[in-house]
């Protein structure tokens, strides 16, 4: 019935950034037939923006550091909520993936004795971010890109996945359309590897392009995975906020890196207003020593600016609203004033910061050598995402594995900086291993008819009722009310009252989602791939808000008003949201497995 | 432990000052403005006017946002990231080849239309998108980096920084193949089969002046990258948004390198003059 062309591969991978291209090469490398569908073209996904660095413990920079310390810190900043055996991986693994892009192409910034550089970062005991000035993610799509198109991997450009498709238990392949034609694909595979990154659209204020819709959170839910930790949404401490056109977009932790300051409009440093207790012995108290440590002292503490992003984040949030905070409500980032510290500050700053003083220079006509930066909270990353087997990256349905900021478990409450990036080499190859060893099992599988003619059908819905008449709307005003309403009401400072109105709206949001009508023809519709992104948004922020009313306490990227203290209670269970047989969504408790013990004794040694 | 330093009172103040000036150049008052964009396809296609509002700041990619959301729901435009980083924006506005979300309205005059319309040098795919995998498939057949065995004690290599500078001055290239679109070889002469373009010239010189490659591309510059066909004029520099100089530090070089080996007089010409004495 409905047209569509089909495509064979043993392992597909939905998603082309750092971990979708990780996972490719490293199925294609084991002798898998391999797809990469990528929603844009190749080498333009969202791990781009990635501008601080990728942490790993080679103690280049720092010889006391090493994959334990790593290890304690990000169990640290994800307050313990964390999948321990992914943390430890990670910790274990980075040095090597970070060793593996040099091998292939990538050229990091050295130290004076020749080898890879690397930065101080929030939450971050020692220096431990290999970067690329400020565009560590651009020198690692690029790097992994060019690496990946001589394996012999077929890439699908500009296609967007629709569904997942199953044969009986296990997941058979997928269904999808290309952007240039509005065609139909439908890809046979014996496993299917989710990298498609995650949430940020669901906001208002984001520092996430339109791919951003949650949909490899919203296909594996409807394919009957579980997701965990949805409530754990990282704020980015450091936005633009002026002028209003590019709010949102982010501006690297790597200034407070090299030494960038917050200030209030009393002129007032009030980072060191408050830190927190389990950070107080490694934090500097006064600014003195915050320089020294930005210069590279060993003995000094780092200053409080680089203390995990929740805790910068709501610090600002704090200023503002108690009406300090600068002309366009957001404070002062500044990394001028180390003109006083230094001879030829404005060629350093230029040198080490080359893009955000380009970005400022000319969206905001702000020269950053010379004068602070307005900076706010933006929707960064989601920890949560789709629950997996620490090792093996297989989600809770056979044949369906998850890497990147897709899954969730490595972060916990809270990601560090830095960790982003090595969680997409460490897990990427992961998951590419594991799917294509998953797929030599596996006989062929055959592709239910059904599922894919309803998922046409549906999908061109928006057409149909264009053509009907009936009372329409368009895609961009549904898509605008979601994402204030996610900002209004279930944004950076959560209560239970506004959660649960924000439920009522998502269900009359999806209520006119199914009204919505698009015009022109299916080749490259914006407005039809809106509608369709849609679907996937209203998902995961409706995991999102449940998540975050069912946790009744303050956690890392989760800030309750109506709770404002950490509760020893909730520090036991990561919750779960699952597809009930009704289709309603389920909220479920699961208690975090009891640590290994010279994982614990490593907690303990760090404390 | 708050701290209240002289020092900082001069970042609130200049703080101040630039915001106002902000506030100033973004010009506060709400106007309109006109946007003659490209609808259709190359075949059937041509420009409409559109108008919206223009507020605080904006970009002509967020004009073309507003446009979409207004009035022309399935107007087709490529973008990511909105911040200059990923490419994909590319367009030409005001006959220049541009990153939309790089373009602030408040460089151009909004007292005229301003045009937007897609990149020249590839084919059309509808309104402002075009088809651009041809750069793809170039970059596929230059010769893929090949490092020297680690050399270090620690199974890796050392670098120096100042051996590195030059090339990562090239892998700053977002491919916007924006010196793709301007250069004449490609736009004017259709020259795709035998030249691949200034992007993947900066591309093969960064492999060639990577301090661990071990590969000499100067045989396939010649040959199947048509090096030959650029006649260095710096079209592609200007419009590079990463302020790469493409001529000057790559393709010159690269150039020179295909000389010593393979003869071609333009470069002979060119380096003659660069090298006598001022
Ligand atoms: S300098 Fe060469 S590559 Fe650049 S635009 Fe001119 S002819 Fe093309
Ligand atoms: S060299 Fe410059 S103009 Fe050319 S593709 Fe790269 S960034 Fe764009
Ligand atoms: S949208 Fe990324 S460069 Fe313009």
């Amino acid at each position: 019935m409905v047209e569509y062309e089909t495509h064979s591969h043993d392992v597909l991978v939905v998603g082309a950034g750092g971990a979708g291209l990780r996972a490719a090469i490293e199925a294609a490398a084991s002798g898998a037939r391999v797809g990469l569908v990528c929603k844009s073209l190749l080498g333009k996904a969202h791990t781009v923006m990635a501008e601080g660095g990728i942490a790993a413990a080679l103690a280049n920079v720092d010889e006391r550091d090493n994959w334990s310390v790593h290890f304690a810190d990000t169990m640290r900043g994800g307050q313990y909520m964390n999948n321990w055996r992914m943390a430890e991986l990670h910790a274990k693994e980075a040095p090597d993936r970070v060793r593996e892009l040099e091998a292939w192409g990538a050229v990091f910034d050295r130290t004076p004795d020749g080898r890879i550089l690397q930065r101080n970062f929030g939450g971050h005991k020692y220096p431990r971010l290999a970067h690329v000035g400020d565009r560590t993610g651009l020198e690692m799509i690029r790097t992994l890109q060019d690496y990946a198109i001589h394996l012999g991997i077929d890439v699908h450009m500009e296609c967007t996945v629709i569904a997942l498709l199953k044969d009986g238990e296990r997941v058979a392949g997928a269904m999808a359309y290309d952007r240039e034609r509005g065609r139909f694909r439908v890809f046979d595979a014996k496993a299917v590897v989710i990298a498609t990154g995650g949430i940020g659209r669901a906001f208002h204020i984001t520092s996430n392009s339109w791919e951003y819709s949650g949909d490899g959170q919203s296909l594996a839910y409807r394919a009957g995975a579980a997701l965990q930790d949805m409530e754990f949404v990282q704020f980015h401490p450091t936005g633009m906020v002026w002028p209003p056109s590019v709010r949102g977009i982010l501006v690297t932790e790597g200034v407070r890196g090299e030494g960038g300051i917050l200030v209030n409009r009393e002129g007032r440093r009030f980072m060191f207003d408050d830190i927190p207790e389990n950070y107080r012995s490694q934090t500097a108290d006064n600014e003195e020593e915050g320089w020294r440590y930005v210069q590279g002292d060993k003995n000094a503490r780092r200053p409080p600016e680089l203390l995990t992003r929740d805790h910068v984040a709501r610090c600002i949030m704090r200023e503002v609203r108690e009406g300090r905070g600068s002309p366009h409500g957001g404070v002062f980032l500044d990394i001028s004033w180390i003109k006083s510290k230094m001879s030829d500050s404005s060629g350093h700053i230029r040198k080490k910061l080359p893009s955000m003083y380009h970005q400022f220079k000319q969206l905001a006509d702000i020269d950053i050598t010379s004068e602070p930066m307005e900076v706010g909270p933006t929707t960064h990353y989601v920890m949560g995402g789709i629950r997996v087997d620490g090792d093996t990256q297989m989600s809770t349905v056979p044949g369906l594995f998850a890497a990147g900021e897709a899954a969730a478990g490595l972060h916990g409450a809270n990601r560090l900086g830095g960790n982003s990036l090595s969680d997409l080499v460490v897990f990427g190859k992961r998951a590419g291993e594991h799917a294509a060893r998953f797929a030599a099992e596996q006989s062929s599988s055959s592709l239910p008819a059904d599922a894919i003619d309803r998922t046409a059908r549906e999908a061109l819905e928006p057409f149909d009722r264009a053509s009907k008449g009936a009372s329409t709307e368009g895609p961009y005003q549904v898509q605008h009310t979601l994402q204030e309403t996610m900002q209004e009401l279930v944004g950076i400072v959560r209560r239970e009252d506004e959660m649960v109105r924000a439920l009522d709206c998502l269900a009359s949001l999806r209520n006119r989602t199914a009204r919505i009508a698009v015009t022109g023809n299916r080749e490259y519709n914006p407005g039809w791939h809106t509608a369709l992104d849609l679907s996937n948004l209203l998902t995961v922020a409706e995991a999102v808000t449940r998540s975050a009313i069912e946790r009744r306490e303050s956690r890392g990227g989760h800030f309750r008003a109506d709770y404002p203290e950490k509760d020893t209670g909730y520090a036991g269970f990561n919750i779960l949201v699952s597809r009930d047989t009704d289709g309603s969504m389920r909220i479920s408790r699961e208690p975090v497995p009891a640590m290994r013990d010279d994982l614990r004794q490593i907690i303990e040694e760090n404390k | 432990m708050g701290t209240s330093a002289g020092d900082s009172m001069d970042v609130v103040e200049s703080g101040r000052r630039a915001a106002e000036r902000s506030d100033a150049s973004a010009g506060s008052e709400t106007r309109s403005a006109t946007f003659r964009i490209w609808r259709g396809t190359a075949t059937d296609g041509r420009f409409e006017a559109y108008t919206t509002g223009v507020s605080e700041g904006m970009v002509v990619l967020d004009a073309i946002h507003q446009i979409q959301a207004e009035s022309a729901g399935d107007l087709a435009v490529r973008w990511n990231c909105k911040a200059g980083k990923c490419g994909s924006c590319s367009a030409e506005v005001n006959g220049r080849p541009r990153l939309m979300c790089m373009t602030r309205l408040n460089e151009l005059d909004l007292s005229e239309p301003v045009t937007v319309e897609p990149m020249k040098a590839f084919p059309l795919v509808r309104d402002l998108v075009t088809d651009v995998s041809w750069n793809f498939e170039a970059k596929k057949r230059i010769a893929k980096f090949s490092p020297r065995a680690p050399d270090a004690a620690d199974g890796t290599w050392r670098m120096q920084q100042s051996d590195v500078d030059r090339v990562q001055e090239f892998r700053k290239c977002i491919e916007c193949f924006l010196c793709q679109d301007v250069c004449h070889v490609l736009r004017d002469h259709g020259k795709h089969d035998s030249f691949v373009g200034p992007r993947f010239l900066t591309y093969v010189a960064a492999l060639e002046m990577h301090p661990l490659d071990t590969v000499n591309r100067t045989g396939e510059l010649k040959e199947a990258h048509g090096i030959g066909y650029c006649n260095i004029t710096k079209c592609c520099t200007k419009v590079c948004p990463e302020s790469i100089a493409i001529t000057d530090n790559a393709i010159i070089p690269l150039k020179e390198r295909v000389v010593d080996e393979h003869y071609d007089p333009l470069t002979a010409l060119v380096r003659l003059f660069r090298r006598k004495p001022q």
